[in-house]
């Protein structure tokens, strides 16, 4: 089973995937000539004393689905804002489809919102909460009626058209909520948090209808989260802010296997984090590595760089738990290994998470997938185990 | 032992309305019902247990209703009830317009300033309300400090006639009853999401739209509650009509007031008390389902 895990990591990362094959890939932002539908250029925003958005420059494009995330604070939300027009920039251009839109007002952007809160109007029913922004447009009667109907159906609330927004769930409210920002065929779709308010499972679920409900319409979708699964299942890119910048904008898979930084590999799933310093470039396999060395260790490490990293510089090896393989014996060609104590042994069912404890007293997590039951599991509580992961695995981050 | 405790906790209250309002209410009907007469108490007939079977059935037969039909053929009372009618709905339009940019410029400050704001509304009422009534005199007579000071700042060179006119009874009115429209109104506002007026300019509304059809619907049971709450009052008031209107102004209350202690005229009183009470029966019911329906939406 440890092959298995190994295999899989072997795999080129989207950046290494050759473009152009035969079923184009949807990756706008890779191509030269690809017009973005929203341009950020240089923007910031500062309240009194707080910079909340300090210079970020982000082009997203027609039909992407993309995710803002980070933890809260980070200024995603007013980069959302600032998009929908309730914040203006204190420097810097937003341009939507190539034109400056700080001068238009809110209400006159062809761009709408869906609110964490939801913000649906408790007078109105679920209906005239969906034709509100409709009837604000000079649309006939009829035509308002139509699309109405329409979106209902979209979201499969029809039955509940002449329902106030109290009597319905948690999810419905979600749904009329997504109705009536779809209601005006906007060119770009903001969705603040939209599944915060729900439970596990129904997250789950509305996650998919979102992705879904994106495809069939075409339309540019934006989410802000602070959940990382979110973003990853959701999106076609992520943007990960921190302290008011970019931290990183990538596919999710790029995003979780190339972070560039230790905070993007922090933050992005569960991470081991060993300190150290960077050797010399090495070639395997037609691939450039990076050598790693551990203080107080003389094995030679091998991890992959997202970004060139100068040797002798102090930096650190992010390794997913899911990629290290734990043995009893030391793997005969294993390119990376360490060794260590059975610490502590986390069972979920599907997964079993082993916290070693090395020689320094550091941990590392591995993780396996738990094929055996539980009772036939060979390793236990302070067993002497081997680590091993293979270097397209790690990478090493001098940041 | 549940159940009579239940039944234990809600008697209470039920004995002290029979008590203190029914009864007394009851008194009132029946007083209307009698004639007046020079004597201690000023009507007759009186109920004297004493009598018997026999008493019980003279006293009942002397009852009619000649008081309201005096009601009728005098125009005093008609229009001392439209003069109310018109005041009470004058000074409670007013009341609302002054009441409800308050409300909304408390709801939409920080958090942290709102208490000192909503005590500044509430502070008049640690005074007594008959002192603040006669301060009003002080400010509005025509040598008062409002005349002074326009005369002072050359605006006017007579003084304005504003005290024993209905404009000082519409101020007193407003002033006294701000609180009431003021408070139900701004605990709606304040528990309106600001998102609501976000989404309705995501929308496509101007500001002026989404204020006409997102806050004011949203506010309309607080100015619906504030309004019965300054309303029903006003349409009984005495003391403000009394001490700021003057005599030109004839209120029902004033009329319930000169009526009883000026003519000793109970019987007549007492019929004005009642037809007042069932005109402000009908507002004050209409009120009650309007809070029931909306407990309901709010579960």
């Amino acid at each position: 089973m440890n092959q298995q895990a190994q295999v899989s990591d072997r795999q080129p990362g989207p950046a290494a995937r050759p473009s152009g094959g035969p079923t184009k890939v949807f990756a706008p932002w890779t191509e030269a000539d690809a017009k973005p539908l929203v341009e950020f250029v240089d923007v910031r925003k500062v309240f009194g004393d707080f910079t909340a958005v300090n210079g970020v420059s982000l082009k997203i494009y027609p039909r992407e689905f993309f995710a803002l995330l980070g933890p809260s604070g980070c200024g995603k939300t007013t980069l959302l804002r600032m998009l929908a027009g309730f914040e203006t920039p204190t420097s810097g251009k937003i341009l939507l489809d190539g034109q400056d839109i700080s001068g238009i007002p809110a209400n006159r952007r062809p761009i709408n919102m869906m609110f964490q809160s939801y913000a649906l109007f408790p007078h109105l029913s679920v209906a005239a909460n969906i034709a509100f922004g409709l009837k604000r447009s000079a649309l006939p009667r009829q035509e308002i009626a139509g699309r109405t109907e329409e979106m209902l159906q979209l979201v499969q609330m029809t039955q509940f058209a002449h329902r106030k927004p109290h009597q319905l769930s948690g999810g419905q409210r979600q749904r009329v909520a997504l109705a009536r920002a779809l209601a005006k065929n906007p060119k770009l779709l903001l969705l603040d948090e939209p599944l915060g308010a729900l439970d596990a499972k129904l997250r789950e679920q509305t996650q998919f209808e979102l992705m879904n409900i994106q495809e069939k319409l075409g339309t540019t979708f934006v989410i802000v989260t602070h959940d990382q699964e979110e973003a990853m299942t959701v999106s076609s890119r992520i943007g990960l802010m921190s302290h008011g910048s970019l931290a990183q904008v990538a596919t999710p898979p790029q995003i979780y296997e190339n972070p560039v930084s230790r905070f993007v590999a922090d933050f992005i799933g569960d991470v081991n984090i060993i300190e150290g310093k960077s050797g010399g470039v090495i070639a395997r396999d037609g691939e450039e590595f990076v050598e790693f060395h551990r203080p107080g260790d003389e094995s030679v490490f091998v991890a992959r760089a997202s970004e060139p990293v100068a040797p002798q510089t102090d930096c650190c090896l992010a390794v997913r738990p899911e990629k290290i393989a734990v043995t009893r014996e030391k793997p005969a060609d294993a390119a990376n290994a360490l060794t260590g104590h059975v610490h502590d042994i986390a069972y979920v069912g599907n997964l079993s998470t082993y916290h070693v404890r090395l020689a320094d007293g550091s941990i590392v997590k591995a993780q396996e997938a738990n094929r055996r039951r539980i009772a036939n599991r060979e390793i236990t509580w302070e067993d002497e185990v081997w680590l091993s992961w293979t270097p397209g695995a790690g990478v090493v981050l001098a940041r | 032992m549940n159940r009579f405790r239940r039944t234990l906790l809600i008697a209470v209250p039920y004995l002290w309305l029979l008590l203190f309002f029914l009864a007394p209410f009851i008194i009132v009907v029946k007083i209307s019902l009698s004639d007046t007469a020079i004597a201690q108490p000023p009507y007759v007939p009186v109920f004297d247990p004493a009598l018997g079977w026999a008493g019980l059935k003279d006293f009942l037969s002397a009852l009619d209703l000649e008081s309201y039909v005096w009601l009728t053929q005098d125009s005093l009372y008609i229009n001392a009830f439209l003069e109310s009618l018109k005041i009470a709905l004058i000074s409670t339009s007013l009341c609302l317009l002054v009441a409800f940019p308050l409300a909304l410029g408390i709801a939409r400050t920080s958090p942290k300033r709102r208490p000192v704001l909503l005590m500044m509304v509430i502070l008049p009422f640690w005074t007594s309300f008959l002192i603040r009534v006669y301060a009003w005199i002080g400010i509005l007579r025509s040598e008062g400090f409002l005349n002074q000071f326009l005369q002072w700042t050359g605006v006017i060179s007579e003084p304005l006639a504003i005290i024993n006119t209905p404009v000082a009874v519409y101020v007193g009115i407003v002033y006294s009853y701000l609180p009431f429209m003021v408070l139900p109104i701004y605990a709606t506002l304040e528990k309106m999401d600001g998102s609501l007026l976000e989404a309705a300019i995501d929308l496509g509304c101007s500001r002026t739209s989404a204020f006409w059809r997102i806050t004011l619907p949203l506010a309309a049971p607080g100015i619906i509650a504030g309004c019965f709450l300054v309303f029903i009052p006003a349409m009984g008031e005495f003391v403000i009509p009394d001490l700021l209107g003057g005599t030109g102004t004839l209120m029902m209350g004033k009329t319930l007031w000169s009526e009883f202690f000026s003519n000793r005229d109970w019987p007549v009183a007492s019929a004005v008390a009642i037809v007042l009470l069932l005109f402000l029966v009908v507002p004050i019911v209409a009120f009650q389902r309007m809070l029931e329906r909306q407990q309901e939406a709010a579960r």
